[in-house]
């Protein structure tokens, strides 16, 4: 691949391959989105159906992981993500608790389990 | 809450904008995450100018993770393409319930070409939460000052891992992946105050693992527009009962 990569030729493979099958979804949205206004059923619908996907991406990304989060066991993971949000709800629905404890418990159990 | 904030122009709404990415939680979730993404740029032998101008054009760390391994393993483009493409039809949704937060009578399109494409994750989950408290006519100003905020800080942190790359025990760079995750479900949570956007959150977090596992074609879309419709048609029965 790095013989490839000179030039100016990675760069128009960025614009085909990366920018623009990303960023038609933002202007169909933007197209679609004229005369919605924000209590609409269609706007209600369309957030819904955006958590929906951002939330399989979530679970998606713990327990499919890629790369080294994948070394560390699956039921560690969850483990870790279940004490995270509980320690989010616990601490006034602190993003940051959610983060720190989870993030805190992964660390510990992959420590016990690669060493 | 008392009544939104009036900014005296729309610098200062901007710079509020770009204060509040820069103490926001998604600072630390970006700042792991695209150091993640610049070791794994690194590793597969872009150039670090790539990887920034990758951040600023495709704006979507799920797609970027795609884009670079798909791109650096020999992967055709077509098919780099249409996975990074599947990646993003979240993009969609999340244009069409933010911008009516930001348009007023007479906004013009070109005033809403930046914050369309500065619709991510993390500046949507952020804005929804933020817009309501600002005045509607210094919206655009502070979404794109907190979007500026948010890119900048990717970008930063994408040269930083670029060139730590790969310096990392195996566990802390285990534990920098597992920051989005974590990140995004406790702050997906934390947006969700009606039940409708609790539901979403559920059903997403079921139907997303479980069509992925079945390998079902375009899993993603479907764990959208199934969960979604669903948490949609138990709010409206949930409204029409009472």
């Amino acid at each position: 691949m790095s013989a490839a990569l000179g030039g100016l030729w990675p760069y128009l493979v960025l614009v085909l391959v990366g920018f623009l099958p990303n960023e038609i979804w933002r202007a169909l949205g933007l197209m679609l989105a004229r005369g919605l206004n924000e209590d609409s059923q269609m706007v209600l619908w369309a957030r819904a159906v955006a958590t929906a996907i951002l939330a399989g991406v979530i679970a998606k990304l713990i327990l499919f992981s890629s790369g080294e989060l994948a070394h560390i066991p699956i039921a560690i993971r969850v483990t870790a993500a279940a004490c995270g949000f509980l320690a989010f709800l616990a601490v006034k629905r602190s993003v940051f608790a959610g983060v720190l404890v989870g993030e805190a418990v992964l660390l510990a159990g992959g420590f016990l389990v690669l060493h | 809450m008392s009544g939104p904030i009036s900014y005296a122009s729309s610098a200062a709404a901007f710079f509020a904008g770009v204060r509040s990415a820069l103490t926001s939680v998604f600072f630390l979730v970006l700042a792991g995450t695209f150091i993640g993404i610049g070791a794994l740029a690194h590793g597969f032998g872009f150039a670090v100018w790539w990887l920034a101008l990758s951040t600023v054009l495709v704006w979507a760390a799920p797609a970027q993770v795609i884009l670079i391994s798909a791109l650096g393993s020999g992967a055709p483009w077509i098919e780099a393409a249409i996975a990074v493409s599947l990646s993003s039809i979240r993009m969609f949704p999340m244009v069409v319930a933010l911008l009516p937060l930001l348009r007023r009578e007479g906004t013009r399109l070109r005033d809403l070409l930046l914050p369309t494409h500065f619709t991510s994750v993390s500046m949507w989950i952020e804005s929804l939460r933020l817009l309501p408290t600002v005045a509607p006519e210094r919206r655009i100003a502070f979404c794109n000052g907190l979007s500026v905020g948010y890119m900048g800080t990717a970008t930063s942190f994408g040269f930083v891992g670029y060139y730590l790359a790969a310096e990392l025990p195996p566990l802390l760079a285990g534990a920098l992946l597992f920051l989005t995750p974590m990140s995004f479900l406790s702050s997906t949570a934390r947006n969700s105050r009606l039940m409708i956007d609790k539901l979403a959150l559920a059903f997403g977090l079921a139907l997303g693992p479980l069509l992925a596992y079945l390998h079902v074609q375009l899993d993603l879309m479907w764990t959208g527009v199934v969960g979604g419709s669903l948490a949609y048609a138990v709010h409206r029965l949930r409204e029409a009962a009472t």
